[in-house]
């Protein structure tokens, strides 16, 4: 089924991606283009997740559609099976978007209305050319009921179904011509609760069960650890933390994860976490503030002028890789109880 | 002492072809003390934002409240006030801010001048006196630079920053009480955490209560005293927010309980409620959960009516009845 990828790395690798965004009209020639991922590096093992978290307007999604050529990156690498993804033709990139899938968070407004369910499923199948019109009903009928749908739904339209079905479609749509490697974009962000856990219960059975690799774009931490082996966190353009999901949600070390993580409701009353409540806005990422770009709502006891002009790298502290110059150092003074309790 | 709010039997009907009419919200009753948070919570379709427009008689045509529902406000039937009296309980005595700022401010008025609007409405106060409180409130709200602000247009703020901006004007008519209709299911969780606490703190200092509508547990489980969870158009359970945590006793309260995400234990054990919320028209008879149910029991084809489970803490169904 999938191949291995070539000399034994990771079967996504992306270098210093970067993509802005040219703002601005005629008028405005002067504007400063958005960066919304300002120089990201990851890579993704076959069978592996790995989430991208942050809020809105941290460019992760621009940095999901930039791996899969959606949008144009503006300079850095992506090899996907060992082969340059940037540096392909049209015909090859076709041949490999068979590879690499992409699931939305809104799937009603991904889903054509006018197609029958199980066209859009087979749609992929036909261009690819993966079956005859035997095979590909079969086929259909075959991926409708992996994803969880009754196969007699292929004759039905998307509006006659509720989100987390709508969701299913777009996953069995998605698996229909057989990838190795997903991007889930906030998945199941629009869902509500009940559905959004029988949403990625079938994502991680259909990963354990077909090996696929995910790149699993998110907001919520929580929802994040359910299936995440690494997470990567965002904010504004930039990876600021990255690590094994459980070592980095236990010992945080860049002050916006643990902002990040403070902000988690927890449904619990008795084990309510002191809340690290940050002061205003995200920056506009068009013109972020120089050195660390987080550096205008930090509340890192040690912050100083360093923070404000030189950009700190990420680099290995404790069981993580963080972008901050004082990780190895509490963020918040002694006193205090930690912000996290570390289990 | 009396409560500030009573619901009894709050009933929305919405005409249906098939079946004549449909009840969305179907017989609500709670009742909100002086000071408190009640949050009510369910899943899309439960009739949590329904039942609070219905508070204030906001219940989007055709739907209709119908009669034998009682919303009573420290005293006064809310349902029975001619139009008149009906506006100074909106904005002024309850006020309601909604999830989504954006639609709900208006984009070629100021932010002083949706603050101001409201104060006139309902205080006799000359023009300067009204940008005063305008600019008090944005202050209070915690908007930076709240002078200048006060002749910004909405789409100069960001998401956050419009939130506050509602929850001003909601303040600027002294309500008693606010409902907060997922005031932050629009915004960041960094963002997310900044209002909540910034409501908490109003609620406080204002003295105000709160009905808090969310289908998020972890919201409640910090922010408020007392919780009922909805489902299909009822209350399914109600109780002090710490025994409903320590004890969820409805199998449906249950099934949420195990499909919430969470930070800390196992990985990989979310038990989601098989199927999903059936629309109004196709409610089962009897136990309205019991199409989804892990638990059959024999009378469930009745309707429970809401039951004991312990102190300050019942729910609708027949299980209950088993324990005691």
């Amino acid at each position: 089924m999938t191949a291995p990828a070539a000399n034994g790395g990771p079967l996504l690798d992306v270098r210093d991606l970067v993509k802005h965004y040219r703002s601005g009209g005629l008028f405005q020639r002067s504007t400063p283009p958005v960066r919304a991922v300002d120089g990201i590096s990851l890579d993704v093992a076959q069978g592996e997740t790995l989430a991208l978290v942050g809020e809105s307007g941290c460019g992760k999604s621009s940095a999901g559609r930039s791996i899969l050529r959606l949008q144009e990156p503006t300079s850095g690498s992506v090899m996907f099976e060992g082969r340059d993804v940037l540096a392909l033709g049209r015909e090859e990139l076709r041949a490999l978007r068979r590879k690499m899938q992409i699931i939305f968070q809104d799937p009603y407004s991904s889903l054509n209305p006018r197609l029958t369910v199980g066209d859009a499923v087979a749609e992929g199948i036909q261009i690819h050319k993966l079956a005859d019109r035997a095979g590909t009903a079969r086929r259909v009928a075959a991926l409708l009921e992996e994803v969880g749908l009754d196969a007699s739904y292929a004759g039905r339209y998307p509006h006659e179904f509720s989100g987390g079905q709508r969701q299913r479609i777009g996953i069995a749509r998605a698996l229909a011509v057989e990838p190795s490697f997903i991007v889930c974009d906030e998945p199941v962000s629009a869902l509500d609760v009940s559905v959004q856990a029988q949403v990625l219960n079938l994502l991680r059975e259909l990963q354990q069960r077909r090996g696929l690799s995910y790149l699993f774009i998110a907001h919520d931490l929580a929802v994040v650890r359910q299936l995440a082996h690494r997470i990567a966190v965002m904010y504004l353009g930039r990876i600021v933390e990255t690590g094994a999901t459980e070592e980095l949600l236990a010992n945080p070390r860049h002050p916006y994860t643990q902002a990040l993580l403070s902000a988690v409701p927890e449904p619990d009353p008795t084990r309510q976490r002191e809340r690290i409540v940050l002061s205003g806005d995200l920056p506009s990422p068009s013109a972020p503030p120089p050195g660390c770009h987080f550096h205008t709502r930090c509340f890192h006891q040690l912050r100083d002028g360093r923070c404000s002009t030189e950009t700190p790298l990420l680099r290995p502290v404790g069981a993580t890789r963080a972008a901050c110059h004082y990780a190895e150092h509490s963020s918040v003074a002694q006193v205090t109880a930690p912000a996290i309790p570390n289990q | 002492m009396s409560p500030l709010l009573e619901v009894r039997d709050l009933r929305v009907t919405f005409p249906d072809r098939a079946t004549g009419g449909v009840h969305p919200v179907d017989g609500v009753s709670f009742e909100l003390a002086r000071g408190e948070t009640l949050a009510l919570v369910g899943e899309s379709g439960c009739g949590k934002s329904l039942s609070a427009l219905a508070l204030l008689r906001l219940v989007p045509p055709p739907g209709r409240i119908a009669s034998g529902s009682a919303v009573v406000l420290d005293g006064t039937d809310v349902l029975a006030l001619d139009d008149k009296s009906l506006r100074k309980v909106r904005g002024r005595r309850i006020a309601m801010i909604f999830q989504d700022p954006m639609t709900s401010l208006n984009p070629v008025f100021t932010v002083g001048d949706q603050i101001t609007e409201v104060v006139h409405a309902h205080f006799k106060v000359p023009k300067q006196e009204a940008r005063d409180r305008a600019l008090k409130l944005l202050n209070e709200v915690g908007i930076p630079d709240a002078a200048s602000r006060l002749d910004a247009y909405p789409h100069q703020l960001s998401g956050g920053m419009r939130q506050r901006v509602m929850i001003a004007i909601a303040l600027a008519g002294e309500p008693e009480l606010l409902i907060a209709d997922e005031p932050t299911t629009a915004l960041d969780v960094t963002v997310q955490a900044q209002i909540l606490e910034l409501l908490d703190q109003l609620r406080a200092t204002h003295g105000m209560s709160m009905l808090l509508i969310t289908h998020d547990l972890g919201i409640v489980a910090g922010r408020a005293d007392r919780v009922a969870v909805m489902y299909a158009g009822q209350i399914v359970e109600q109780a002090s927010t710490a025994a409903l945590f320590a004890k969820p006793s409805h199998p449906y309260t249950q099934g949420l309980f195990a499909s919430v995400p969470r930070l800390t234990g196992p990985v990989g054990h979310l038990m989601p409620i098989p199927g999903t919320v059936p629309p109004p028209s196709a409610w089962p008879s009897g136990c309205r959960f019991r199409t989804r149910c892990p638990i059959v029991h024999a009378r469930s084809a009745e309707m429970p009516p809401m039951l004991q489970v312990g102190p300050e803490h019942s729910m609708r169904c027949w299980l209950a009845e088993d324990q005691q």
